[in-house]
């Protein structure tokens, strides 16, 4: 099949790669960049642990080709933080008990860094409308909503 | 047989309860977390080495079929495409895959000659690219010559001819038949005032985790091995299975653990990926991975979950005291039937929920169907068993006029009655459900719901109020998997846990799980542990796993046994390691090794605490100072600090050889109890929680905070297996929903927002530290309440409550049936 040729930027690093047209967003990030922090766990469109930051914008990796990213700035969880500087929702995760297998949480915390993008001190409402379409089979939710709800005092410059 | 209590063994537990632990009990943060957080965490799809290449399945589009031909030419022309293998050609190379039950009934890796479900491999291709290789799929032909289906597990009892799946096992889907009584069971129906009779459904759902089952092998020619990397647990207690179905010896085969995205039992035990990869990478020399796609994981994943009927008996005296339990069970395990009646040994372990009764008759019919087959989902049969128990104590309460709570309250074992042995010959080991329930209603704040509840109903609202005390067993013993077999031959009875510890020159601990992560807390528990067991700081702790090739026997995380069973291992290891340091320490310090201690980091005298050595000073003398040991003849003084310990099951006995009774196989009893308030829209059928609150006694708790996480998701997935979870197969035998836009997991906004927990701790006279397992109650508690819950609510209706799930489809059903009783009374 042909290739065609694509720049883009992730975690503010330029990669140029020739693609199949075919071939998946989630699949060049994960296996082209080496970058496995963003999982794959249904490959439709429904669980949102793919879920990574177009251009700002949280997007399906599963659901987006690589060839569309064409150009685009692209942010993923190696983004965020490190082990030893956590980003301020890593850190609420972490606090809050918000994850258990990790499996869906990259695409919790890249959802949760544009609803804090838009709205730094959401109510849990306005959390939990916002993870609408990210499932989680392991921790029944309450503690990702208390994860984000800390991650964003955290950013608001509390301690 | 109640009363026969000699054969409780003596407790072995060294570490008592107490006030004052330093690390115990505290909600630490978790320390797998932060390589997890920051994308660093290793998974199954995550493993990768150059020149991999990978599977993909052609799966089978009939329920049940003859395969008459397949032709694979196409595919193998296909540029990319490395190897083609069909089910022919793959048993040949391999054998039948694992298997537990009795009798044994053998699934291939890839189907040979005739296929059971939709779903089954026929062939597989292994390609440059996943993409290339399920396009390889689409090229191969398949001719199928169709046989009758299978699907209802009741019209599964006369299968004959054709419709039958294995046919070597006789004319007969009915793959296995039991009866017990356990106590004077007729006795008891005739002394009954009252007999309540239900017929209930409980559905075929499954763990789904996120992360699908995955597996990458590579094989070693120069050493002719195969690695395989895979999110399996129990590797180190049957992972050598996998080597029997390659036909490869014992040794060749290392296994290594990755860590998995959720299991909830979906993950017990792999095995078709495993030997699919390993297969392949054999064949193309390359490193191969096989990784299951969303659909394979619904249709072929052999992990669906209990999917029963059951037609139950309770008799009552007028007063509600239950007196005998009967039950005639059918259920469908689909199309193979790996781990036997595994799921109905389980529920036999807690059958009476916390209820005194005094006999139980159980009659099971295991049949199998053309669907994938059952494996483990949290619970493992036993939420099935609680979700019975409970609907008929409702009903019972219903029909006797008794409150729903003060019949259970009357009913209840008591506190001074533990150790307890049920009819089936399990023990309780300790509990206090009054408190338990106590508690709930306080936190609910019941009696303040009661009135709401009560002005709302006046105001039209249909709202209602669910509550549920039932049990969670934990620490399974292998039994459970084989005591329904007659043959009169033991089975196996061993299922320990292990840990390796080491602590280097320089004072840091490192101790080594022979069981894997899978969505539990298992560094963080064995953290808390060690840091306790020697007194350091839990920076000071490494925590890894170890594969097959070091690893020890473990049977690993499932059915609620991973913190118990890895904390005696721990304690067992750390009495080796003390009774060296104390000598060592002993020397250093001039003293008696007898009034030695661990504190802060260090080993001092008992009173002196300024007599010290640091723990890091100790071990460089243990590692370089062999000539300066007290006794440099002492044979427990070899050079070095490290201890392995294998941690036998706690508290096990064999089941009685005429099968009277089952002996004590799951013993380590917990107790939870969930309530609800919610209210139903009976024109849509949908319901919304008003509240929620469950309080749950694990024993003593390590970390309080991770064991909340599993009540609540538990409690979340209980909601889906009550509401909408449901694998469901038309006549045809064809899945109606195979992927998660159908299969409904619930979502956020099917969860309760504010769910109270509470706990309470009853230690277990048998386990170190008193601690009981808590990963499953969550699950097994929520669908008995919320059915009740709903129920309650439409009473107004008359609307009974006998089959999950309750769709809001199913609600609507329900209340227009109700409506038009009415109407027709
Ligand atoms: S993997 Fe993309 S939404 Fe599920
Ligand atoms: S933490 Fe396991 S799926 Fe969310």
């Amino acid at each position: 099949m042909n290739k065609e040729k694509i720049t883009v930027t992730v975690n503010g690093r330029k990669h140029e790669k020739e693609v199949e047209p075919r071939r998946l967003l989630s699949d060049f990030i994960r296996e082209d960049l080496r970058l496995t922090g963003t999982h794959v766990g249904c490959e439709h469109g429904v669980c949102g642990t793919c879920t990574v930051l177009v251009n700002g914008k949280s997007q399906r990796s599963c659901l987006t080709f690589a060839v569309m990213a064409d150009g685009a700035e692209i942010q993923t969880i190696e983004g965020l933080g490190t082990a030893e500087k956590m980003h301020p929702l890593q850190q609420g995760f972490w606090e809050k008990h918000g994850l258990q297998c990790g499996f869906c949480t990259p695409g919790m915390l890249m959802t949760a860094v544009e609803l804090l993008k838009e709205n730094p001190n959401p109510s849990v409402d306005e959390v939990r409308e916002a993870l609408s379409g990210n499932l989680c089979r392991c921790t029944g939710y309450q503690t990702i909503v208390e994860s984000i709800q800390r991650g964003a005092e955290i950013m608001r410059g509390g301690k | 047989m109640v009363q026969n209590r000699g054969y409780i063994p003596k407790s072995r537990q060294r570490e008592k309860p107490r006030e004052g632990l330093k690390y115990i009990g505290k909600s630490m943060k978790r320390v797998e977390d932060p390589r997890i957080l920051t994308g660093k965490g290793v998974y199954a799809d995550d493993i990768s080495f150059p020149e991999m290449a990978h599977v993909a399945i052609v799966k089978s589009s009939h329920a049940h079929a003859r395969i008459k031909r397949i032709d694979t030419s196409k595919a193998e022309k296909l540029p990319g495409v490395l190897a083609v293998l069909t089910g022919a050609q793959a048993a040949e190379i391999c054998g039948p895959l694992p298997t537990w039950s009795s009798p044994p009934v053998f699934q291939r890796v890839i189907a040979h000659e005739r296929v059971r479900h939709v779903g089954e491999a026929v062939a597989a291709v292994c390609a440059e690219s996943r993409y290339i290789a399920e396009d390889a799929c689409d090229l191969i032909e398949v001719e199928y010559e169709p046989l009758p289906v299978v699907v209802d597990p009741e019209e599964a009892l006369n299968s004959r001819g054709d419709a039958v799946l294995h046919p070597e096992h006789g004319n007969t889907n009915l793959i296995l038949e039991s009866k017990f009584d356990f106590g004077p069971v007729k006795e008891d129906f005739a002394a009954a005032d009252h007999v309540v009779k239900r017929r209930l459904r409980w559905p075929r759902s499954g763990g789904t985790p996120m992360e699908t089952n995955g597996a990458t092998a590579v094989w070693d020619e120069g050493s002719q091995r195969f690695t395989i990397h895979v999110n399996s647990s129990m590797y180190n207690f049957v992972g050598w299975m996998i080597a029997d179905t390659l036909k490869i010896p014992h040794h060749k085969l290392n296994i290594v653990p990755t860590l998995a995205g959720g299991s909830f039992g979906a993950k017990l035990f792999l095995y078709k990926q495993p030997v699919m990869a390993a297969i392949f990478a054999k064949i193309v020399g390359r490193p191969v991975k096989y990784l299951e796609d969303r659909m394979e994981a619904s249709l072929t994943n052999d992990a669906h979950a209990s999917d029963r009927v059951y037609y139950a008996e309770l008799a009552c005296k007028k007063d509600g005291t239950f007196l005998s339990f009967r039950q005639r069970i059918i259920d469908d395990y689909g199309a193979y039937f790996q781990y036997g009646v595994g799921q109905h040994g389980n529920a036999l372990a807690q059958v009476v929920g916390p209820y005194k009764i005094n006999s139980v008759g159980v009659h099971v019919q295991a049949v199998l169907t053309n669907k994938n087959q059952q494996g483990a989902y949290r619970g493992f049969g036993s939420e099935v068993a609680n979700f019975v128990i409970e609907r008929m104590v409702d009903a019972a309460a219903e029909e006797l006029k008794i409150d729903f709570l003060e019949i259970r309250r009357r009913n209840f074992i008591q506190p001074d009655q533990f150790p307890y042995l049920i009819p089936t010959g399990n023990m309780y080991d300790s509990g206090d459900y009054e408190k338990v329930l106590d508690e709930t209603l306080k936190i609910l704040d019941y009696k303040g719901w009661q009135k709401k509840v009560a002005e709302m109903r006046k105001a039209g609202r249909y709202v209602g109020i669910g509550i549920a005390t039932t049990h969670e067993r934990s620490v399974f013993s292998s039994t459970e998997f084989w005591m329904w077999n007659l043959d009169g031959k033991i089975g196996w009875t061993s299922s320990p846990d292990s840990m390796s510890i080491k602590i280097d020159p320089r004072g840091r601990i490192y101790g080594t799980l022979h069981s894997p992560f899978w969505g539990n807390s298992p560094e963080t528990v064995a953290t808390q542990v060690i840091a306790e067991q020697f007194q350091v700081d839990p920076s000071n702790i490494e925590i890894t796993y170890s594969d097959t090739d070091k690893g020890l026997h473990s049977t690993g995380p499932g059915g609620s046994r991973f913190t118990v069973m890895v904390t005696g291992a721990i304690v067992g290891a750390a009495a080796i390691l003390k009774k060296k340091i104390y000598k060592i320490a002993a020397h250093m310090l001039e003293a008696n090794p007898d009034d030695m201690e661990m504190r802060d980091g260090h080993v001092s005298v008992k009173g002196a605490p300024q007599k010290k050595v640091s723990l890091q000073d100790l071990a460089f003398h243990a590692y370089y100072m062999r000539l300066s040991m007290p006794d440099p003849e002492d044979p427990d003084l070899t050079s070095g600090l490290d201890a392995t310990y294998v941690y036998d099951h706690p508290v096990t006995t064999l089941p009685d050889p005429k099968r009277e009774h089952m002996g004590i196989f799951y013993p380590i009893m917990g107790h939870m109890c969930h309530s609800m308030v919610v209210e139903v829209d009976p024109e849509t059928g949908q319901f919304t929680f008003l509240d929620y609150a469950c309080v749950h006694d694990s024993g003593v708790m390590i970390n309080p905070m991770t064991l909340e996480g599993h009540m609540r998701g538990g409690v979340v997935n209980g909601i889906g297996s009550a509401t909408s979870e449901h694998y469901y197969y038309d006549k045809n035998g064809q899945p109606t929903n195979t992927l998660l836009t159908d299969y409904l997991l619930p979502s956020i906004s099917e969860a309760p927002a504010n769910m109270k927990c509470g706990h309470v701790e009853t230690p277990s006279p048998f386990t170190e530290y008193g601690i009981k397992g808590g990963g499953e109650g969550g699950r097994m508690g929520t669908p008995p309440a919320l059915a009740q819950a709903i129920e309650d609510a439409l009473r107004p209706l008359g609307v009974k409550i006998t089959e999950l799930p309750l769709t809001q489809k199913r609600i609507r059903q329900l209340v227009r049936e109700a409506q038009t009783k009415r109407a027709a009374d």
